[in-house]
C-alpha cells in the first residue's frame, strides 16, 4: 500500500520534472519545493482534544524579486483517509422525521484541513482549483453511483457537516515564510480528527500559476488501552463477544456477593 | 481537554463521555431494578440514547448490561428455588432462535438507515403499552384499596381467545416446578419473541415475559421472576455475542461503568423497594416508563438539528 503510493508519488514526480523538458526547455520553473513533517506518527490518546500540527517547508531557487512581492503562494493540505460512505437525508412522513433519500460515495476523505497564505480565491482562480482539486469546494468525493444533482446536493452536505465538526476547514494565514527559502503551516486537527493514513501536501503558486507540489505521509493512530479494545472488537470480534459475556458474569455474580452482605 | 480528569473514552462508541455520568445513569437504573425487581435495559437502552450514545452501540451495550443484572437477581432466586428449568430452558430455546432472527433483522436496518428509527418506535410502542397498562392497573387497585380496605387481586383478564387456543396447541408437556401442563408451542413462541426483541432493542425483555408467563401461560407467581431472569442471562448474553461479533456493537468500557453503577444503585434500591407498597411502587414505575416513552417520542417529531447524516460503509 505505502509502497504503491511512493511509487505513484514518484512517476508524478518523474512526469512534472521531465514533461517541460521536453516541450520547453527554458522554460522550467527554477523553484523546487519540500515539506517534512518532524514525525511520521502521531499517536492520540483518549482525552485528546484536537491539537495544531506544523509542517515545514523548504523553497528554493525562489525568484528574490517575486518573493519580497509576496508573489509566492502556498497551500498546504493535510487530507485524511478515504472511506466508503452513505450520507442520509431526513424528511417528514407523517410527522415523523424518517431517513428518505441517500447517496453513496466510494471513496470519501474523512477530513481535510487545509492552511493557505491568503485567502484561496485570491491566489488563483476557480478553474485551476478545480483542476487540481484543492480547497473544500473544489474537492470531489467519488461517487459511482449517480453524478447527477442529487449526488451533489449530499456531497456539499457532506462537506457542511464536516465543516460543522471541524474536520474540513480552510485557514487563510496559517503558511507564514520564516526566512526567504523556509515555510511553516500551521494546521488545526480537531479532536474529532479521523486515525489512519494521511496524506499532507503543498501547492506551490507563482502569480497565480500553480508550479509545483510536494506530499507526505502521515500516519494518526489512538495510542494505549483505548486502541488495543478497538482493534480487539474488530479483529478478535469472537473473543471480544466471550470477553464481554464474561466480564458482565464476575460483575453480576460480584454484585450478588456484595447484595448479600448488605 | 476540559474534563480531563472526568471524562472517559468509550473505544467502541469512539466518543468521550463523563465518566460519573455513565455511573449515575448505572446506579438510578440499577436502584430502579432493585427497587421494583426488573432488569434495566428497557431504561439503560433509551438513557443511553438521549445521552448521544449511538443507538446501535447503546442496544449491544444494553445487552451487555443485562448480563449482570439478571445473574445477581437469578442468583437470589436460585438459592431459593424458584426457577422452572424445564421451562426456562424451552423459553431459552425459543429466545436462541428469535434473537438470530433479530440480529439480521438489526444489521438488515443498519444498512438501509432505518435502525435507529425502528429502535426509536419500538420503545415507544412498547414502554406506552406497558406502562400505559400498569399505570391503569395499579391506580385500580390502590382505589380499591382504599374504599374496600383490603387488598383485591385486580389482575387483568387476559383475552380469553388466545387463552383457549394455548390450551387446545398441541405437544402438551408437564412442568413439575410450575405444576403446569401445557403445550409446549406458546412457549417457544413467546420465548422467539422476546429473543427478538432482545436482539433489536437490547433489553432483557422481563417486562413483557413476566406479564405474559402470569397472564398467558398461567405460571405461578412465585417462580415467575426467577424462571424468567433464568433465561434472560443466556439469551442476553447469546446477544451481546452476536452484536459483538455481527455488528461490533458492544462498548466493553460503557458496559462496565453501567454495570458498576448498577451494582452500586440495586443495593440501594432493594431497600427502598420493600418498604414502599407495591401498588405505590407499580404506579411509580409506570409513570416513570411513559415518561421515557414521550421523551423518545418528543425526539420523533422535533425538528433534527441536522437533516443530514454520514455513515461509514467500510473500513479505510
Amino acid at each position: 500500500m505505502k509502497r504503491a503510493t511512493c511509487l505513484t508519488l514518484l512517476a508524478g514526480l518523474a512526469s512534472s520534472l521531465f514533461a517541460p523538458v521536453a516541450s520547453a526547455q527554458n522554460e522550467l520553473p527554477p523553484e523546487s519545493l519540500q515539506i517534512g513533517l518532524s514525525t511520521d506518527t502521531i499517536s492520540i490518546s483518549s482525552n485528546f482534544g484536537g491539537t495544531a500540527l506544523t509542517i515545514f517547508g523548504a523553497l528554493d531557487g525562489a525568484d528574490p524579486l517575486i518573493q519580497r512581492q509576496g508573489r509566492y503562494d502556498l497551500v498546504v493540505v493535510l487530507e485524511g483517509p478515504e472511506v466508503p460512505l452513505v450520507v442520509r437525508r431526513k424528511q417528514r412522513v407523517f410527522g415523523m422525521w424518517v431517513n428518505t433519500a441517500s447517496a453513496s460515495f466510494d471513496l470519501a476523505p474523512l477530513s481535510y484541513i487545509a492552511a493557505s497564505t491568503r485567502n484561496l480565491q485570491d491566489i488563483t482562480d476557480k478553474q485551476t482549483f478545480s483542476k487540481l482539486a484543492l480547497g473544500v469546494a473544489a474537492l470531489k468525493l467519488d461517487s459511482n453511483a449517480d453524478k447527477t444533482a442529487i449526488a451533489g446536493e449530499f456531497s456539499e452536505a457532506y462537506k457542511t457537516l464536516n465543516a460543522e465538526a471541524g474536520t474540513y476547514s480552510e485557514s487563510a494565514g496559517k503558511v507564514e515564510f520564516i526566512s526567504q527559502n523556509l515555510f511553516r503551516a500551521t494546521l488545526q486537527l480537531p479532536a474529532s480528527v479521523p486515525v489512519g493514513q494521511h496524506q499532507a501536501r503543498a501547492y506551490l503558486f507563482r502569480n497565480g500559476t500553480f508550479i509545483r507540489e510536494s506530499s507526505a505521509e502521515l500516519a494518526i493512530v489512538k495510542s494505549g488501552t483505548e486502541q488495543a479494545i478497538y482493534r480487539a472488537a474488530q479483529d478478535q470480534s469472537i473473543w471480544y463477544g466471550f470477553a464481554a459475556v464474561a466480564l458482565a458474569v464476575v460483575i453480576g455474580w460480584l454484585g450478588n456477593a456484595i447484595f448479600r452482605k448488605g | 481537554m476540559r474534563n480531563r480528569h472526568l471524562g472517559i473514552y468509550l473505544p467502541i462508541a469512539e466518543l468521550s463521555v463523563n465518566l460519573f455520568t455513565l455511573l449515575a445513569i448505572g446506579a438510578a437504573v440499577g436502584f430502579l431494578s432493585g427497587m421494583f425487581g426488573v432488569g434495566g435495559g428497557f431504561l439503560i437502552t433509551p438513557l443511553l440514547i438521549l445521552y448521544n450514545i449511538p443507538p446501535a452501540i447503546a442496544v449491544g451495550t444494553g445487552a451487555n448490561q443485562v448480563i449482570a443484572t439478571s445473574l445477581s437477581g437469578a442468583l437470589v432466586h436460585y438459592k431459593r428455588r424458584s426457577i422452572d428449568f424445564k421451562l426456562g430452558g424451552l423459553l431459552l430455546a425459543g429466545g436462541i432462535v428469535g434473537s438470530s432472527f433479530g440480529a439480521i433483522v438489526f444489521s438488515l436496518l443498519r444498512r438501509y438507515g432505518q435502525l435507529d428509527l425502528t429502535i426509536s418506535l419500538l420503545y415507544v410502542m412498547f414502554l406506552g403499552i406497558i406502562g400505559g397498562l400498569m399505570l391503569v392497573e395499579s391506580v385500580a387497585s390502590m382505589r380499591a384499596a382504599k374504599v374496600e380496605q383490603l387488598a383485591i387481586p385486580t389482575t387483568p383478564p387476559a383475552p380469553s381467545g388466545l387463552q383457549t387456543l394455548i390450551h387446545r396447541l398441541p405437544w402438551k408437556m408437564r412442568f413439575e416446578e410450575s405444576k403446569l401442563y401445557i403445550s409446549a408451542i406458546p412457549v417457544l413462541v413467546l420465548g422467539l419473541f422476546i429473543g427478538f426483541l432482545s436482539a433489536i432493542m437490547g433489553v432483557g425483555g422481563g417486562f413483557i415475559m413476566v406479564p405474559a408467563m402470569i397472564y398467558l401461560l398461567k405460571v405461578p407467581t412465585n417462580v415467575v421472576v426467577g424462571t424468567s431472569l433464568f433465561q434472560i442471562i443466556f439469551v442476553s448474553a447469546y446477544t451481546t455475542f452476536i452484536h459483538a461479533t455481527a455488528n461490533h456493537a458492544v462498548d466493553v468500557v460503557l458496559a462496565t461503568c453501567l454495570m458498576v453503577g448498577g451494582v452500586i444503585g440495586a443495593q440501594y434500591g432493594a431497600d427502598v423497594g420493600q418498604k414502599l407498597k407495591g401498588e405505590q411502587l407499580r404506579s411509580l414505575l409506570a409513570m416513570l416508563v411513559l415518561a421515557v416513552a414521550l421523551r423518545i417520542a418528543y425526539g420523533l417529531f422535533v425538528t433534527p438539528d441536522r437533516i443530514y447524516t454520514i455513515a461509514i460503509t467500510g473500513a479505510s
